[in-house]
């Protein structure tokens, strides 16, 4: 007797226990506002990323198409993986000196960790990270990127 | 002998043997378990790993102390910013600096943050692994606050890179007390939901209660640490008996449960995050000011000579061994990584029980596959 009272306990338990659960998903449909899905791409105009977001690293120009990286090529040195190359160029200043100037900074966006120690050991701050996080494209080549813009020159005052 | 074998009925004597893996979904990864079975019986599991072994520990010896630092958030990517600490305790240990309590406090911080993200996705997969997908969708959407806090700090979501040497890469954002406290909020009301639609079920129980049991004395010879230890009553808590970063100063109570079996494990993590919880709240209010780095020299050299340095990650015991012959690239490092040892136990515990509980054990041991193979 007792082990059927027993019996007829466990099944009252455990279908009470499965309800209560069921009380949790289904208290869902009566406050829709707790629903945290974000409708990508649909909202994608509107989508704000964290400042710090380490999307890629770009080189940012002024205006007057000027950056700040003066070819020293500390951040190639720091790169765990060799995602980033420098080659240089030696310039004639106004004051007829001979100097280094950078002629490309390739940055190989398909081998890059994000481990931002190129961003922060630059001496001059010539770095940064950008928001962008939608990187597919459709040709591998086109992952290798030449962050200083074409006829680019160093801002005045970097050293 | 052979006469013999004719006589028996193959049925009963033959075992059968399938792979399990590597591409399946309740490995969490690409772990093969070869299988060996007796109708559903699990006779013997032979783990077979190194599917993604990327060879970190040989990297480590061609590049420089801040580097591998990027390279331990791979290994255990759920709890990756463990893995920076211990990296970063050794270096700071090796070259004896002194590290400024809001650095302390904010790794602390950072560290039980990462547990609690880490046992959630746990929970998720595990409820998933038992056939419960409602579990995945819950975990997956608390732990987004906590990888929105990480995305706002330190740039990254989950492989965070968050510490260097001598301290943390940037400072803590100005959101980030305000949002670490919403989401405290936020998550002592969710935890409860957790165990009313996973923890109190009837199927839940019948098939977590008993299944896999792990001895004290097993536990401790075969070195399991982490939740999946001290559900079997081993105290093994690093924060605990060799306090590192803020743990000296905080009161907390290392979470131990004697049974042993897979629900054990189970409540062990549950009650894991509601401590860290508990250590979260005691610290985030009082952050003291000072600098978010100390000023370290551009090319790191550790004197000669061995290191060791032992934190407690979401899984287990992580230890880091770095030898070092004085120049800027260490001589070895070797990484005593928890799941490895955790794995090793997979075969005694699962012995005797179906192929269905396997799959509960599996997710009970909380594998992290790059881990094991490093």
């Amino acid at each position: 007797m007792r082990s059927i009272i027993n019996y007829l306990k466990e099944i009252i338990f455990g279908v009470w226990s499965l309800l209560k659960g069921m009380k949790v998903t289904g208290s869902y449909f009566f406050r829709p506002s707790t629903i945290v899905t974000q409708k990508y791409p649909g909202n994608r105009k509107d989508l704000v990323m964290f400042d710090r977001f380490k999307g890629e690293v770009v080189m940012p120009h002024n205006e007057k198409n000027e950056h700040k990286c003066t070819g020293c090529g500390i951040c190639e040195i720091n790169c765990p993986n060799g995602t980033i190359e420098i080659i240089t160029k030696s310039i004639i200043t106004e004051d007829g000196k001979k100097k280094r100037a950078i002629d490309k900074h390739i940055y190989r966006l398909g081998m890059c960790t994000f481990c931002a120690l190129c961003v922060k050991t630059c001496p001059s701050n010539a770095l940064a990270f950008s928001q962008k996080f939608e990187h597919a494209v459709f040709n591998r080549a086109l992952l290798i990127k030449t962050l200083n813009k074409p006829g680019s020159q160093l801002m005045k005052g970097v050293e | 002998m052979e006469e013999k074998e004719k006589n028996i009925n193959p049925d009963e004597q033959q075992e059968y043997v399938i792979n399990m893996g590597p591409q399946h979904p309740s490995t969490h990864g690409v772990l093969r378990l070869v299988v060996s079975l007796k109708g559903e019986i699990v006779k013997n599991i032979e783990p077979h790993i190194g599917y993604i072994h990327r060879g970190i520990e040989k990297m480590c010896e061609s590049i420089t102390y801040p580097q591998i630092i990027h390279l331990t958030d791979r290994m255990d990517y759920l709890s990756a910013h463990i893995n920076n600490e211990a990296v970063c305790l050794n270096v700071e240990k090796a070259l004896e600096i002194d590290i400024p309590d809001r650095i302390k406090v904010i790794r602390t911080i950072m560290s039980e943050l990462t547990r609690i993200q880490s046992h959630q996705l746990w929970w998720a997969s595990f409820g998933m692994d038992l056939g419960g997908l409602t579990c995945f969708f819950y975990g997956l959407r608390d732990r987004e606050k906590i990888l929105d806090i990480f995305e706002e700090t330190c740039g990254g979501r989950m492989l965070v890179s968050y510490n260097c040497p001598g301290g943390v890469m940037y400072d803590i954002h100005p959101n980030f007390q305000k949002r670490v406290k919403d989401f405290i909020k936020y998550f002592r009301k969710i935890l409860p939901e957790y165990d009313q639609l996973l923890s109190g079920n009837v199927i839940f129980h019948e098939r977590s209660k008993g299944i896999g049991k792990l001895s004290l004395e097993d536990a401790i010879s075969y070195g399991i640490t982490g939740p999946t230890g001290r559900g079997s009553g081993f105290s093994c808590d690093v924060r605990k008996h060799e306090p590192y970063s803020a743990y000296d100063r905080i009161t907390f109570k290392e979470i131990l449960h004697t049974e042993g079996d897979t629900y054990c494990r189970y409540i062990t993590r549950i009650d894991e995050m509601w401590e860290s919880m508990n250590i979260i709240e005691q610290l985030i209010d009082n952050i003291p000011e000072g600098p978010f780095a100390v000023k370290m020299k551009p090319i790191i050299k550790l004197p000669e000579g061995e290191y060791y340095q032992r934190v407690e990650t979401a899984r287990g015991e992580l230890g880091v061994y770095i030898i070092s012959d004085g120049n800027k690239n260490p001589y070895r490092v070797k990484f005593r990584s928890p799941n490895f040892v955790n794995l090793s136990v997979f075969n005694h515990i699962t012995k005797g029980f179906k192929i269905a509980d396997l799959v509960a054990i599996g997710g009970s041991l909380d594998l992290v596959i790059p881990d094991i193979d490093r």
